[in-house]
């Protein structure tokens, strides 16, 4: 309790450290100049919720802070110009932390945008008070939602594209496989303003895999976050879309088990990496080292730099990410502190002042304890917050299982039973 | 003039498996050819490619081994004027079991020359006049050209030319993803060229399932091959020793320098004048000539087979279609569909991806229910002892039964490990038959024995 306790702390302090406190702002990562990430401000609002019941933060200050930002994304310029913050109700993933305008000519992002708005509804959830401030929250947050339009990011067929870009027009090319876009669908189809049909949903799952994989049985998607980010939000234990009454499963069990997948693969470790093991796992998105290895055969080595690793697929190049263990906590809590325990004992230096790092690599430079990402990164530290939040009091699920818009939108998805009965 | 039997325009594989059949059968048969006998095939397709590849895997090899040696040797960088002899030296001894000379032998009259329909019922090739009681046409198809401004004739090469190059680029560009380019690119960097693929969409092999692609993407990068994905080549500029390709991906516009650009946008079915029209043939400009299940054009005295018709272009179907399309022209029994044929491939990378029957999403897509059986090679101890073990084996059953629907093998033989898999499909095996095959120890198929044998064992823990 003592380790969740700190962990949690610490990963919030990333928050208290990294936001502008003018317009609520986040950066993506610690490194000077980084600009702001909506995917990060998403986590920090719900991250608000745990800090009030946590007792890190006085209910009206965190208010103040959300109001901030709610203010900041409702007012801020939609369209295509340059200087807009987004359009039709979707944000550009990387935002200027004090003018709030797109940078690094980045695209509208589905995805980031989804990660924002579960934050919104879920403060949205939590600010339920009669007071000015948090009825205003709740009006922001609700008309930040219905202006989203999911059904333009159609752009005309049957399944959501992944962006859109002032230039260039819609990214062309769209979500392929189980991953986190399930996040994208679940809001689309709950939204009352523009609703993304159930079918374009089904038509989505037509992609899906599953298989018998390492003696699992798994809808595979081999990077953790892609089946963590959106259970960061909605409670996904025993309600069951059509794919996983077919399958006699749901999502929650898949996860659980592809962290066994990641632990078998670990252990049998088919690239000699070193540090992996029954213990020490987690390929998740993270930051990674970008430069080729010596070895045995340095031709055969690369390393990919920020990217999503998976197992047992790959890519794989000897990175875990430090943090991915501790937030499975509300699927596998054993894993999940074994694992946390093991890695702190043996590289501590991984989560300094209580805070992991987003990647380390053991086996590159192996004399200096191993490659270890700069700083940290804004999304890891929300998921943390959020995970370990759910694993011990549910506040985030239970907030967005109040929402019908969620409701709505896993119902549209062909989600019954549990608590949706 | 005596008409023929049959007239078969064009001598690739399809065209060659047609004519020694209907030799056989004793039909009086022509077949006409433009430029080399053996067609795409051995002449500028699957042979001069494969020969390439192993050459590449040979220098791959050799910079593994050179890892082990003592003291470090200098990379090793092919000598493209012997790897082109070679590449000749192959093609001539494949070519030559089907020979102008051994065709006549057989009874097939063999003419050289550019042919064309005149009438339903009649053929030109050169000054000569053929007619035809029923004619194939086997004209293949050819590497569809660039639509990129500045990409000139002259400033590029396609598979169609590549292969007579006499030195090997420094830096190439390929453009497309698909197999052809994945293997060519692939091919090239080993023999030492700086290689830089761009691909449109946010994978290669879009056909195949993401795990596959998802592997080869990294074997190409641990080769070195620079991957350029979600990226089109928008133009190109040709300057005195290089062309120049403006490329865009969402975010950003770059340029690459390259002084050779292959080209891999896929193939268009050769119809150019082909008189189509005189014989009442109908076509279609990206799937070509149209035909029926039983391979028949529009016009019943005219079938058509191989790439010129159908979308599965390699060269194993050819030859099927091709044998088939004889049979229902000159045999007695019941005629044979093409629709239901097992048809395997491979894209021959390393590792290769090889595929056979339904994939899992057009299962899922047509309501089928399946189960899936993965096996990963790393965890194969002939793969580890090889130290060839990036991939795996996926087999696809019918839910509630063993009966095998499709697989996909990465890996580094999969184009002979899936045969094994035709054959159990082909001729009914299940799953459960297979797992009591007794394999070969160590051995790379053992890892389709080990993935049958999941169908009836119990799920691990979780
Ligand atoms: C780079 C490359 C790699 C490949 N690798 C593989 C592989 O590994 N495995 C595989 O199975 N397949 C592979 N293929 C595909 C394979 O080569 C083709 O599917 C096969 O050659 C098709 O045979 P075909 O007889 O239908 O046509 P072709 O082989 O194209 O033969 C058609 C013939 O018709 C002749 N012709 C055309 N028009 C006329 C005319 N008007 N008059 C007279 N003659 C004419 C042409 O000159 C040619 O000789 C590859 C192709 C390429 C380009």
């Amino acid at each position: 309790m003592a380790l969740t306790n700190r962990l949690q702390r610490g990963a919030f302090g990333y928050f208290r450290a990294y936001t502008n406190p003018l317009n609520g702002l986040v950066a993506d990562t610690s490194r000077a100049g980084s600009p702001c990430s909506i995917a990060v401000v998403g986590f920090a609002l719900s991250c608000q919720a745990v800090a009030v019941e946590r007792g890190w933060c006085s209910r009206e200050e965190a208010a103040r802070a959300v109001l901030t930002t709610l203010e900041f994304f409702w007012d801020s310029p939609q369209g295509g110009g340059a200087n807009a913050t987004g359009n039709k109700g979707f944000f550009y993933h990387f935002l200027d932390m004090k003018s709030g305008q797109r940078v690094w000519d980045c695209e509208l992002s589905l995805i980031d945008t989804a990660l924002l708005i579960a934050g919104v509804l879920s403060v949205g959830q939590y600010f339920v008070r009669e007071r000015p401030v948090e009825r205003r929250i709740r009006q922001l947050a609700e008309s930040l939602y219905r202006r989203v339009d999911w059904v333009w990011a159609q752009n005309d067929s049957p399944t959501l594209s992944q962006g859109w870009h002032p230039d260039y027009g819609f990214l062309h090319y769209g979500w392929e496989g189980y991953d986190e876009a399930l996040l994208i669908y679940l809001l689309g189809l709950g939204s009352p303003t523009s609703p993304l049909s159930p079918r374009s949903f089904t038509t989505w799952t037509l992609t899906y895999q599953w298989e018998r994989l390492l003696g699992q049985d798994v809808l595979y998607s081999g990077p953790l976050f892609t089946h963590l980010f959106p259970q960061a939000w909605i409670d996904l234990r025993e309600i069951r879309d059509a794919f996983m009454r077919e399958k006699r499963s749901d999502y929650f069990r898949n996860t659980c088990r592809t962290v066994e997948l990641q632990r078998e693969y670990c252990e049998r470790n088919p690239r000699g990496f070193l540090g992996y093991g029954r213990d020490i796992w987690g390929l998740s998105a993270g930051d990674g080292p970008t430069m080729r290895a010596s070895g045995e055969c340095p031709s055969d080595q690369r390393h990919f730099g920020y990217m999503a690793r998976g197992a047992p697929f790959g890519p794989d190049d000897g990175t875990l990410c430090p943090w991915a263990m501790m937030v499975t906590l509300p699927f596998t809590p054993e894993a999940a502190l074994s694992g946390t325990r093991a890695l702190l004992a043996e590289y501590p230096q991984a989560c300094l002042e209580d805070r992991f790092a987003s990647g380390i690599n053991p086996t590159v430079d192996p004399e200096s304890g191993g490659w270890l990402s700069e700083g940290w990164y804004g999304l890891d530290q929300g998921l943390l917050v959020m995970s370990i939040e759910n694993a011990r009091t549910q506040l985030i699920w239970s907030l967005l299982r109040g929402s019908t818009h969620i409701r709505r939108g896993l119902i549209r998805a062909g989600f019954r039973g549990g608590w949706l009965s | 003039m005596k008409s023929h039997d049959l007239v078969i325009v064009g001598a690739g594989p399809a065209g060659l498996a047609a004519a020694e059949l209907a030799a056989r059968l004793g039909a009086r048969v022509a077949l006409i050819e433009r430029d080399r006998l053996g067609g795409t095939s051995v002449n500028t397709g699957t042979v001069p490619s494969k020969a390439l590849i192993r050459l590449g895997t040979l220098f791959a090899a050799m910079r593994e081994a050179s890892h082990l040696r003592h003291p470090d040797g200098d990379e090793p960088v092919a000598n493209f004027q012997r790897v082109a002899a070679r590449l000749r030296a192959i093609e001539h001894r494949v070519g030559s079991f089907h020979s102008a000379e051994r065709l006549r032998r057989a009874g097939v009259e063999v003419h050289f020359g550019v042919a064309r329909f005149v009438g339903e019922r009649t053929l030109v090739a050169g000054s000569r006049r053929l007619n035809f009681r029923n004619a194939l046409v086997t004209t293949g198809a050819r590497a569809t050209p660039p639509s990129i401004p500045g990409l000139v004739e002259g400033s590029y090469v396609t598979s169609d030319t590549l292969f007579s190059l006499e030195h090997l680029p420094r830096e190439l560009a390929v453009i497309g993803g698909g197999a052809l380019g994945c293997e060519l690119a692939q091919a090239f960097r080993r023999l030492g060229s700086r290689v830089t693929i761009f691909q449109d969409e946010p994978r290669f092999l879009p056909g195949e399932e993401r795990d596959a692609a998802q592997i080869l993407a990294q074997s190409m990068a641990r080769d070195g091959v620079t991957i350029r994905l979600n990226t089109s080549v928008v133009s190109a500029r040709r300057e005195p020793n290089a062309v120049v390709l403006e490329t865009q991906n969402n975010q950003h516009n770059a340029e690459a320098r390259a002084d050779l650009v292959l080209v891999s946008v896929g193939r268009t079915p050769a119809t150019q004048g082909l008189g189509l029209d005189a014989a009442g043939i109908r076509m279609d400009a990206a799937q070509g000539i149209v035909v029926d299940k039983f391979l028949r054009t529009t016009n019943p005295r005219v079938y058509a087979a191989g790439d010129v018709c159908l979308p599965y272009r390699y060269t194993h179907v050819a030859e099927r279609t091709a044998r088939m399309a004889v049979g229902n022209l000159l045999g007695e029994g019941a005629r044979q569909s093409h629709t239901n044929l097992t048809i395997p491939w491979c894209t021959f990378c390393a590792p290769e991806i090889a595929h056979v029957g339904l994939q899992a999403w057009e299962a899922r897509k047509k309501n089928i229910p399946i189960r899936t059986f993965t096996v990963m090679m790393q965890d194969i101890d002939r793969a580890i002892i090889d130290r060839q073990d990036v991939g795996f084996v996926k087999l696809h059953v019918a839910g509630g039964s063993d009966t095998i629907l499709g697989a996909t093998i990465v890996a580094s033989r999969a184009s002979e490990m899936i045969n094994e898999v035709c054959v159990a499909m082909s001729t009914g095996i299940g799953l459960r038959a297979l797992a009591k095959v007794i394999h070969i120890y160590p051995s790379q198929s053992d890892a389709i024995r080990i993935a049958a044998l999941a169908l009836d064992e119990p799920l691990a823990p979780a």
